[in-house]
C-alpha cells in the first residue's frame, strides 16, 4: 500500500503545476513508472483515481512503464534490472527505497555495487495536458 | 520530467512540531549518542518523538537504541514502529545488515523517498541524526525541509571545530536557526571552544565530558539515560527542549 503514498505525491505534484499553470481542467497526466520500484500498477491506479480531484478530476491516468537499465561505474557493462534472483525482502527492500538496490544488486561483469540507474528507477511525471483559461 | 516526490514532503511533516537537526559536519564527534539520548530525555517526559537516521551510508543510531527486529507499517505509506517511546526511521530496516555504498545522488534520492512516503503523524519533536559532512544531505534538509533547527555538536578539538564553524557560517548565511553548540568528550576544562561559538556570534549549551562508561550503555536504553553523559546532556537541554515555550508549531509554506 506505500503506492498510496507514491499516489499522493503524483496528485500534490500534478496539483501544484495546474495551480501555477492556470490550467482550467487537466485532460490527461502522463506518468512514468521505472520497473525498479516494482510499483504494483493496480493498486497505484486506483489509488490515482480515488485521490484525483478538482482540476484534476477527469484527468486520463497515462502510464509507461520503463525497464530499469543499469550501468556499471567501474566496467561500463549495461545490463537490465531483474528481480529474479533477489528474495523476497530484498526485493520488498528496493521497492521501498530504489537506492537499497546497491545491497543487493551487483555488476554482472565486475561484481561491483557502484553503477548507476540510467533509466528506469521510480514514479515521475512526464507531462499534464490541460486547456488553459481564457480570461 | 517532474520528480513528484517533493510536493509531498511538507504534507508529510505538517504535524511535526519542531525538527531538530544534530549535525556537526565533522564525524566521529558523537553526533548519534547526543541525538540519540535526546531523543529519549524528550520521550520520557512525555513528549511525542521520531527519530530519522539520515545516515544512509553508516546508519548506527538502531544499536545506540537497541531497535531490534521491528520493521515500519505499510499504512498508504510508511509508519514508523515505536520503539522505546519513539517512532525510529533508518534505512537500516531495508539493508538487511548489507553495506548500502551510495554516491551523493543516490543518498539524495533515498532521503527524498523517505521524506515523501514516511508517516509520522504528530510529534512535538523530529530528532534528525545527521550524517558526516556538509553535502547532499545538509543541502536537501535546507531545501526541501521547513524551519529546521540545528543543534550543533563538536569536540574541544581544533580538527573538529575547523569543520563545525563551516557549517555554523553556512546557516548563517542560509538563515537556518541554531539551537547552540555542545562541546562533546571533553577532557578537561577549556574555555576555546566557548570563545570560538560565541565569536561567531552562537550559544554555547555546554559541555559534556568523556564518560568511560558511555561505551558499555550503549543499547542500554535505562543504562544510557543514568550514565554522567545522560544526565548531563539533559541538564544542557532542559532550559531549551524541556519547556513548553519551545513547542511553538513550526511554520510550514511560507
Amino acid at each position: 500500500m506505500h503506492e498510496w503514498a507514491l499516489a499522493e505525491a503524483v496528485v500534490s505534484a500534478a496539483s501544484e503545476v495546474v495551480e501555477k499553470s492556470g490550467m482550467k481542467k487537466v485532460a490527461s497526466i502522463n506518468i512514468g513508472l521505472g520497473e525498479l520500484q516494482q510499483v504494483d500498477l493496480e493498486i497505484f491506479k486506483f489509488a490515482l483515481s480515488q485521490l484525483l480531484s478538482g482540476r484534476l478530476k477527469d484527468a486520463k491516468i497515462k502510464i509507461r512503464k520503463t525497464r530499469a537499465r543499469l550501468k556499471c561505474r567501474v566496467c561500463g557493462c549495461r545490463w537490465l534490472f531483474s528481480k529474479t534472483g533477489l528474495d523476497k525482502s530484498s526485493r520488498e527492500a528496493i521497492h521501498f527505497v530504489p537506492e537499497i538496490a546497491h545491497a543487493f544488486v551487483r555488476c554482472p561483469e565486475c561484481n561491483s555495487p557502484d553503477f548507476e540507474v540510467e533509466q528506469g528507477r521510480g514514479v515521475w511525471i512526464e507531462n499534464i495536458v490541460g486547456k488553459k483559461r481564457c480570461d | 520530467m517532474i520528480d513528484p516526490r517533493t510536493a509531498i514532503i511538507d504534507e508529510r511533516l505538517k504535524n511535526v512540531r519542531n525538527v531538530i537537526a544534530v549535525s556537526s559536519g565533522k564525524g566521529g564527534v558523537g553526533k548519534t549518542l547526543v541525538a540519540s539520548v535526546l531523543a529519549l530525555i524528550l520521550a520520557r517526559n512525555g513528549y511525542k518523538v521520531g527519530f530519522f537516521d539520515l545516515d544512509f551510508t553508516s546508519p548506527s543510531s538502531h544499536v545506540v537504541l537497541n531497535i531490534g527486529n521491528e520493521q515500519p507499517k505499510e499504512e498508504k505509506g510508511i509508519v514508523p514502529p515505536q520503539i522505546h517511546g519513539l517512532r525510529f526511521m533508518s534505512v537500516v530496516y531495508y539493508s538487511a545488515g548489507r553495506a548500502s555504498s551510495l554516491r551523493g545522488s543516490e543518498t539524495s534520492d533515498a532521503f527524498i523517498e523517505l521524506l515523501a512516503v514516511t508517516k509520522w503523524g504528530n510529534l512535538d519533536y523530529l530528532i534528525l541524526d545527521m550524517p558526516p559532512g556538509i553535502g547532499d544531505v545538509t543541502l536537501d534538509l535546507l531545501r526541501f525541509v521547513q524551519n529546521v533547527k540545528f543543534l550543533i555538536v563538536t569536540t574541544p578539538s581544533r580538527l573538529a571545530f575547523e569543520t563545525v564553524g563551516k557549517l555554523l557560517d553556512l546557516l548563517r548565511e542560509t538563515k537556518n536557526p541554531v539551537v547552540g553548540v555542545i562541546e562533546n568528550m571533553q577532557t578537561q576544562e577549556s574555555t576555546w571552544i566557548r570563545s570560538q561559538v560565541e565569536a561567531k556570534g552562537f550559544s554555547y549549551l555546554g559541555a559534556l565530558p568523556f564518560d568511560s562508561e558511555l561505551e558499555q550503555n550503549i543499547g542500554n536504553i535505562d543504562g544510557l539515560l543514568n550514565t554522567q553523559f545522560g544526565k548531563n546532556l539533559k541538564k544542557i537541554i532542559e532550559n531549551l527542549f524541556l519547556k513548553n515555550a519551545f513547542l511553538e508549531k513550526r511554520k510550514v509554506g511560507c
